[in-house]
């Protein structure tokens, strides 16, 4: 039987009440036992597994595993991608700090054909991009690197920016690039194959990492700027939430997957 | 009633439908048994070795449907191995022999092999629906064999078995002359389909209702079938991968547009997220939704796609709609019967979605919620209370906390009082799963208030065998109950052993029963089976009754011990 002991962040509370003492028999598959590297706050994380927990149908554990392969497959070319972590392939959607994004510019930010908008945070003036000069992720990435961060003449630009605005793509930067899509909705650069890309993007944002509330941010935090309120009294059991309908404009947090 | 002749009553038997009603008919008399068993059509079997085919055979000769269920439900999670039974070709290959003129066979949980399939195909001339859930052992040459011998084919349904796809073209296997069908569901294949046969065969089905196409159906071809098939009612979308600005996607729209009378929608299997405004027109009218296989839709595109769909009443979808999201379906969808909530990352550190947040709101603004099945980060003993109050009329209540034994993370209390808030307040309450932190209280609560409670499942809980026994003395209705890594021993499994003949079945692993408890359960009630799987052949070398059983699976039975049982499987 998998005790306590087997899920280190549980303080041992089954013999409290001076029930029975369990205990791993000796011939049993002591080999399931759950092995955690240092206790993670959930308790069973990461790479350890119960033998059959969660309890999920074995063809849906094999559909998730296999259709984030196939996901992984299809961005080869972003860079982005780790093994053993699916959730690294799977599609990953942007927010901010409750900042209100204006959408009033719903005027074809294209413009010029090909043309984009370009912003980058802390640099006050914007700058284009042509898509169609480019075919690939790098290639615009490495164009967009030279036009805000290699050009001395940038208003604004702080020196530090030179060394931390470098590779866009791969996450090691303290910058990441994001665009808006036809239907007003912030992605980050890479997810989609380059030519669905170029076809739905309106508006590119270079934007610090640290806004783009990406994987491993605590749940609290993201509470503070929850566009919901939820309190549950326990005195009075009730329910008091004032959930609001977001419209496009408000930009509501999404937990990483 | 018994002057009348035995054709009326067995008109009067005629509006009696459900196997419960059938079965205490049949109870009442002599002449009804008989008036009975002549007329009934359908049959379930919740245990394949329950009872045999022959006397199945026997005792309905006028059979034409027949529900068999072979492994138990924790097969479904790889606890229990593949070879350890539940095999279908006795059955067919009894039927075969018969003059049964079987025209119905569902299954789930057994092992089905493309011979098996074969002889089905050619056995029952008016053979015309064939449906398998978590099932595994064939391959599409078993589909190829039903597709083309089967003349009179209505209905094939294949959910989420675990095929060996030949890409053999089982589809072009339906001759020319097949025009009947009703319902095709093969998302559950791997492989590629023969999308021309897929075409002309969907053609050719006018009375085509249910389709449900698997991941290797292009967004074109989708297009072209919908234009075949706008009476469709029940839509299983493969790949939905296009580009926006292509033809393909506007005839996509008008296509849409045509199938007025769809009420169910699901797959999504591959999804680029951009394009979903093309299904809004119809997302209006949708009972149904299930996305639970589409990872690749989340954050605002889902909200979006949720605000549309004002009628729904069943929702199957990933935990990566976040408490956020469900607080949009709880504004959104009042009609809400059913919600199904799965994890898109079950091992991941805790990054996942949901927590009891998303639950109490879609309590609070979906009051007629009865059924749950909620994978979820967290929950609170609050949360679970609120639930309680805000919706009594739970029928199914499935929780699972990804860790299974944590507490009430505000509290650090364990779960004990929340779901005794949910048998108290849902006094329908046939089906309950636990997780979380557990001491012997809740099923203290279990005993006392979940009266019409059917089905139990409990893993890692439990300070003692008082725990179970609550449990057992308690819930008389109880027919199912499976357990795993809880602290109960012989003292709770012998206490009442002819409870178990009252029930179906039940499942103990890694527990503290010991095979000196399991023989002296079996000893005492020759009607019941009690296995024990062991598939490290420990027994074989200690056969000390002081030992330990690793898994154990009793049920009660009409036939004794079966004989297929692999070799490391002993009946006691």
């Amino acid at each position: 039987i998998l005790t306590a002991k087997d899920f280190p962040s549980v303080v041992s509370h089954r013999t409290k009440n001076g029930g029975p003492s369990v205990s791993v028999s000796g011939t049993k598959r002591a080999a399931e036992s759950v092995s955690h590297e240092g206790g993670s706050p959930t308790g069973v994380s990461g790479s350890s597994q119960v033998v059959g927990w969660p309890p999920i149908r074995a063809y849906r554990m094999n559909s998730l595993v296999n259709q984030a392969k196939s996901q992984r497959a299809d961005e080869g070319d972003s860079g982005i991608g780790e093994k053993d972590k699916p959730k690294d392939g799977l599609k990953k959607k942007l927010n901010y700090n409750g900042n209100k994004i204006s959408s009033t510019t719903t005027v074809n930010e294209k413009g010029h054909l090909g043309f984009v908008k370009v912003n980058m945070d802390g640099i006050p003036i914007g700058r284009k991009v042509d898509l169609n000069a480019h075919s690939c992720y790098q290639s615009l990435a490495q164009a967009l690197e030279d036009m805000f961060l290699r050009s001395t003449n940038s208003v604004g630009a702080e020196k530090e920016q030179l060394t931390k605005a470098s590779k866009l793509l791969d996450g090691s930067s303290e910058f990441v690039l994001t665009y808006e899509d036809k239907e007003g909705d912030w992605m980050l650069v890479g997810d989609v194959p380059w030519r669905m890309f170029v076809s739905s993007v309106r508006r590119l944002r270079i934007m610090r990492t640290s806004e783009a509330n990406g994987l491993g941010i605590h749940k609290k935090s993201m509470a503070n700027h929850s566009c919901f309120s939820f309190s549950v009294s326990e005195s009075c059991y009730s329910f008091v939430a004032a959930p609001r309908f977001h419209d496009s404009n408000e930009r509501q947090r999404s937990k990483p997957i | 009633m018994n002057y009348f002749p035995d054709e009326v009553l067995e008109h009067v038997f005629d509006f009696i439908t459900s196997h419960k009603d059938r079965n205490s008919v049949s109870l009442v008399c002599k002449s009804w048994y008989k008036i009975e068993r002549y007329s009934r059509q359908r049959v379930f079997i919740g245990n394949c070795y329950s009872i045999s085919p022959e006397r199945l055979i026997a005792r309905f000769p006028g059979l034409k449907s027949l529900t068999l269920k072979g492994k138990p439900h924790f097969a479904d999670f790889n606890l229990v191995p593949h070879d350890w039974g539940g095999f279908v070709y006795p059955w067919i290959k009894a039927l075969a022999k018969s003059r049964i003129g079987l025209e119905e066979l569902r299954l789930k949980r057994m092992v089905v092999s493309d011979e098996s399939l074969e002889l089905l195909s050619k056995s029952f001339v008016n053979f015309k629906s064939l449906v398998l859930v978590s099932c595994e052992g064939f391959t599409t040459d078993g589909l190829a064999a039903i597709a083309a011998n089967c003349r009179f084919l209505r209905e094939l349904d294949l959910q989420e078995n675990e095929v060996d796809d030949h890409r053999g073209h089982w589809l072009s296997c339906f001759p020319e002359s097949c025009t009947s069908l009703i319902s095709l569901n093969f998302a559950c294949l791997r492989g590629e389909v023969n999308l021309g046969a897929l075409e002309r065969l969907v053609s050719r089905s006018p009375n085509l209702k249910s389709l449900r196409l698997n991941r290797a159906v292009p967004l074109d071809t989708l297009q072209k079938l919908l234009m075949r098939a706008p009476q469709l009612v029940d839509l299983g979308i493969g790949s939905y991968v296009h580009d926006p600005f292509s033809e393909v996607y506007n005839k996509l729209k008008i296509a849409i547009q045509r199938c007025k009378s769809i009420r169910s929608l699901s797959g999504f299997l591959e999804v680029a997220p951009h394009c979903m405004s093309a299904i809004y027109p119809i997302c209006g009218n949708l009972t149904f939704l299930n996305l639970s296989y589409a990872p690749g839709l989340h954050g605002n595109k889902l909200m979006k796609l949720i605000q549309h769909c004002r009628k729904l009443q069943r929702l199957w979808i990933l935990d990566c709609i976040g408490d956020k999201g469900l607080g949009v379906v709880a504004l959104t969808c009042k009609e809400l019967q059913e919600l199904r909530v799965f994890p898109s990352d079950p091992f991941g550190a805790g990054n996942a979605a949901v927590t009891e947040e998303g639950l109490v709101l879609v309590s609070a603004g979906c009051p007629k919620l009865n059924s749950l099945l909620y994978f979820c980060q967290q929950m609170t003993n609050a949360a679970l209370i609120t639930v309680a109050k805000n919706c009594p009329n739970f029928i199914r209540f499935r929780l699972c906390i990804l860790d299974p034994i944590k507490p009430d993370p505000v509290t650090n209390q364990p779960l004990d009082e929340g779901f005794g808030a949910i048998v108290q307040s849902c006094k329908g309450l046939k089906r309950l799963s636990l997780s979380g932190l557990l001491t012997d209280q809740v099923f203290l609560y279990i005993g006392m208030y979940a009266e019409q409670l059917e089905m139990l499942s409990i893993a890692f809980a439990a300070d003692s065998d008082k725990g179970m026994l609550y449990v057992l003395n308690g819930c008389k209705k109880l027919r199912k109950l499976e357990i795993r890594d809880c602290p109960f021993g012989d003292a709770a499994l012998l206490e009442d052993v002819g409870k178990y003949e009252t029930m179906r079945s039940l499942w103990m692993s890694s527990c503290e029963v010991t095979l000196g408890g399991c023989k002296s359960v079996a000893e005492k009630m020759p009607s019941l089976n009690v296995e024990i799987i062991d598939e490290c052949e420990q027994m074989e070398f200690n056969l000390d009754d002081k030992q330990k059983v690793d898994k154990m699976y009793l049920y009660r039975t009409l036939v004794g011990h079966r004989k297929d049982a692999p070799e490391y499987v002993s009946i006691l």
